[in-house]
C-alpha cells in the first residue's frame, strides 16, 4: 500500500514536488502577466494598464535610485520612512496599552467590571468610519494617522491578551502566592512573562489591519508615505510605480511577519500556540 | 489548647448545595493526614479552604492558633496538574521561593546563594542533573518531584497535596509514595494529602480521614442540603513500610471497612456513631443533626 503523492486524504507530497507546486502559481502569474502585457502593447504602445518589465524596472530606478526632480529626495525610501514611522508608533502604543489593559482586566475582577463593556463597545466601532472625526479634531497631521492605526488594532489585541490570560490556570496564581509573591508579583512576574509570546503573535496577526489603516489614512490626507504615493500617481495611471510600491509593501510585510515569528521561536522556545 | 491545624464547625455551600457540612478536625504537628472519600464529596474543596483558595461559608480554620487568610507562604501546595511554571527552567522554578520575594538587584546579588539552596532541594528529590531543563522536557513524575522541592524550599507550616500522584502510572505512583514517606522521615512536617486511591491513603498516611456524604442524621435519610462530614478517623502506623504491607491482612481489612463506611450510598450509619478512632478526633453536632443533645 503506497500513499498517493498528491490526491486524496492520505496524500504525502514528496519534497521536490511540494517545492515545485508551491512555486508554480507564482510562475503562472508572471507568465500570464507578461503575455497579457505583450498583447496590450502590440495593440497600443502607450498602454499604461500592464507595464512591460522594462517599464517596471525603469519605474523602480526612478523611485528608488534617483533623486526626485522636484524635491531632490529618493521617493521610495522617503515614503517608506514616513509610513514605517507612523506604523511603528501606532502599533507599539497599541501593543503596550493592550498588554497592560488586557492583563490587568483578566487578573483583577474589579477593573474588569469597569472596562469590559466599554472595550467591547470600542471594538465594534469601524475605525475607518471615525477617520473623518480624527481629521476634523486633530488636523491632517501625523497624530490622526497614528491614532487611527492605534484605535484599529488596540481593542482586538486587548481582547486577545485578556482571553490568553484567562486561559492560564488559577492554580498558578495560588501557587505563586504560596511561594511568596505579592499580588502585583503574581501579575507581573508570573503571568506577564507567559503571555509575551502571545502578544507578539497577536501583533503579528494584526499587522495586516494596521497596514490597511495606514494606507487609507495616507490616501486621504498626507504629503508623503507609501499609501500617499500610490493614490497620488493613480491619477496619472502610473501602474509601473503602483506595482512597484505594492510589491515593496508586500515584501516589507513578509519580512515583519518572518522576523516576529523568529523572535517568538528563539526567545520563547517553551511557547505552544 | 487547640492543635496545630484546627477546623471547627466548617460549612461550605455553593448556592443551595452544601458541600461540607459541619466538619470538625484537629491535627497535631507532624502528621501525614490522608483524606479519602467518594468522588465529588468535597475532599479538594476542604483542601482549598485550608489553602485559602476558597472562602468558607461558615466556621473556623486556624493554623497555629491563627485564622487562615488567602494563599500565603505558610501553606505549601502541590497540585495534580499545572505543577510548574512552563516558562522557567527547573532550577528557576525551585528558586522562586526566594526570587519572588526579592527585587531585581537583590536577586542579582543573591543569585549564587539562591541557586545553591535550590540545588540542595533538587538533589533531595534526586533531580539535580535536570536543573537546566524545562518542565515540558520532564516526565509527569519528575515534574511532581520538582513541585515538591519547590514547595519544600519555602519550609511551609503545612504541605497541602491535592491528588499529587493521580496523573501518574501505577509504578511511578508507588515510587512517589515511598519517596514522600522517606522525605517525611528525614524532614518531619505536617502534610495534608488528598487522594481518591484508598490504598495510597492507607500506605502513606499516619492518620486516615474519611470524608463522605453517605450517612444518616436526624435530618432524615433523604434530607436535601446535606453535605459531607468526616465519617472515619483512624490512627495509622507511621513508620516507612515496605510495599508488601499493601498485601497484609490488616491493610485489606481496613480498606474494606472504609469502603463500606464512606463509599456506600446505602450506608445508614448515624452521625453520632461515626468511626472516629483517632485520639485527636472530635465532633460538635448541631441539635438538628443529633436530637440527643
Amino acid at each position: 500500500m503506497k500513499r498517493p503523492s498528491f490526491w486524496g486524504l492520505h496524500a504525502e507530497v514528496p519534497k521536490a514536488l511540494k517545492w515545485g507546486l508551491g512555486v508554480l502559481p507564482f510562475i503562472a502569474i508572471v507568465v500570464f502577466y507578461l503575455i497579457a502585457s505583450d498583447i496590450r502593447h502590440k495593440e497600443n504602445e502607450y498602454d499604461k494598464l500592464l507595464p512591460t518589465p522594462t517599464q517596471i524596472l525603469s519605474a523602480v530606478d526612478r523611485v528608488a535610485f534617483s533623486e526626485d526632480k522636484r524635491t531632490g529626495e529618493y521617493l521610495l525610501w522617503q515614503d517608506s520612512a514616513a509610513s514605517l514611522k507612523r506604523l511603528f508608533i501606532g502599533v507599539l502604543a497599541a501593543a503596550v496599552l493592550a498588554l497592560l489593559l488586557g492583563l490587568n482586566m483578566a487578573m483583577f475582577e474589579g477593573l474588569n467590571s469597569f472596562f469590559y463593556s466599554f472595550i467591547t463597545f470600542i471594538s465594534m466601532i469601524p475605525p475607518l468610519a471615525i477617520l473623518p472625526i480624527l481629521f476634523i479634531s486633530f488636523g491632517v497631521d501625523e497624530f490622526a494617522k497614528i491614532f487611527l492605526i492605534f484605535i484599529g488594532i488596540f481593542p482586538i489585541v486587548t481582547r486577545d491578551i485578556y482571553i490568553s490570560v484567562k486561559k492560564i490556570p488559577k492554580e498558578q496564581s495560588i501557587k505563586a502566592l504560596t511561594l511568596g509573591a505579592s499580588q502585583l508579583g503574581v501579575v507581573y512576574r508570573i503571568i506577564l512573562p507567559q503571555i509575551m509570546p502571545r502578544l507578539l503573535d497577536a501583533i503579528r496577526l494584526s499587522l495586516g489591519s494596521a497596514w490597511l489603516f495606514l494606507i487609507a489614512s495616507e490616501a486621504i490626507a498626507a504629503s508623503e508615505g507609501l499609501g500617499y504615493r500610490i493614490f497620488l500617481v493613480r491619477r496619472y495611471l502610473a501602474m509601473d510605480v503602483i506595482l512597484t510600491y505594492v510589491v515593496w509593501i508586500t515584501l516589507i510585510g513578509f519580512v515583519f511577519d518572518l522576523v516576529l515569528r523568529m523572535i517568538v521561536k528563539h526567545f520563547y522556545p517553551w511557547y505552544v500556540k | 489548647m487547640k492543635n496545630f491545624l484546627h477546623i471547627e464547625d466548617l460549612y461550605k455551600q455553593y448556592g443551595n448545595k452544601v458541600i461540607l457540612d459541619n466538619v470538625d478536625l484537629s491535627v497535631k504537628k507532624g502528621e501525614i493526614c490522608t483524606l479519602v472519600g467518594p468522588s465529588g464529596c468535597g475532599k479538594s474543596t476542604l483542601l482549598r479552604l485550608i489553602l485559602g483558595q476558597e472562602v468558607q461559608t461558615r466556621g473556623e480554620i486556624s493554623i497555629d492558633g491563627k485564622e487562615v487568610g488567602f494563599a500565603s507562604p505558610d501553606r505549601g501546595i502541590v497540585y495534580q496538574r499545572y505543577s510548574l511554571f512552563p516558562h522557567l527552567s527547573v532550577l528557576e522554578n525551585v528558586m522562586l521561593g526566594h526570587t519572588l520575594e526579592e527585587g531585581f538587584f537583590q536577586r542579582r546579588k543573591n543569585r549564587k546563594v539562591n541557586e545553591k539552596e535550590a540545588m540542595f532541594y533538587l538533589d533531595k528529590v534526586r533531580l539535580g542533573e535536570h536543573a537546566h531543563k524545562y518542565p515540558h522536557e520532564l516526565s509527569g513524575g519528575m515534574q511532581q518531584r520538582v513541585a515538591i522541592a519547590q514547595a519544600l524550599l519555602k519550609k511551609p507550616k503545612i504541605l497541602l497535596m491535592d491528588e499529587p500522584f493521580g496523573a501518574l502510572d501505577p509504578d511511578t505512583r508507588e515510587d512517589m509514595q515511598l519517596f514522600l514517606l522517606e522525605l517525611w522521615e528525614e524532614n518531619p512536617m505536617t502534610i495534608f494529602f488528598v487522594t481518591h486511591d484508598l490504598e495510597e491513603a492507607l500506605f502513606v498516611g499516619s492518620r486516615l480521614l474519611v470524608l463522605s456524604q453517605y450517612y444518616v442524621d436526624d435530618r432524615g435519610k433523604n434530607a436535601e442540603h446535606k453535605g459531607a462530614k468526616i465519617v472515619g478517623d483512624y490512627l495509622l502506623d507511621s513508620k516507612v513500610k515496605s510495599t508488601r504491607f499493601k498485601k497484609s491482612k490488616e491493610f485489606t481489612e481496613l480498606i474494606d471497612k472504609v469502603r463500606s463506611l464512606g463509599f456506600n450510598p446505602e450506608n445508614e450509619q448515624h452521625a453520632r456513631d461515626f468511626d472516629l478512632k483517632h485520639p485527636d478526633s472530635y465532633q460538635t453536632l448541631e441539635p438538628y443533626e443529633d436530637a440527643r443533645q
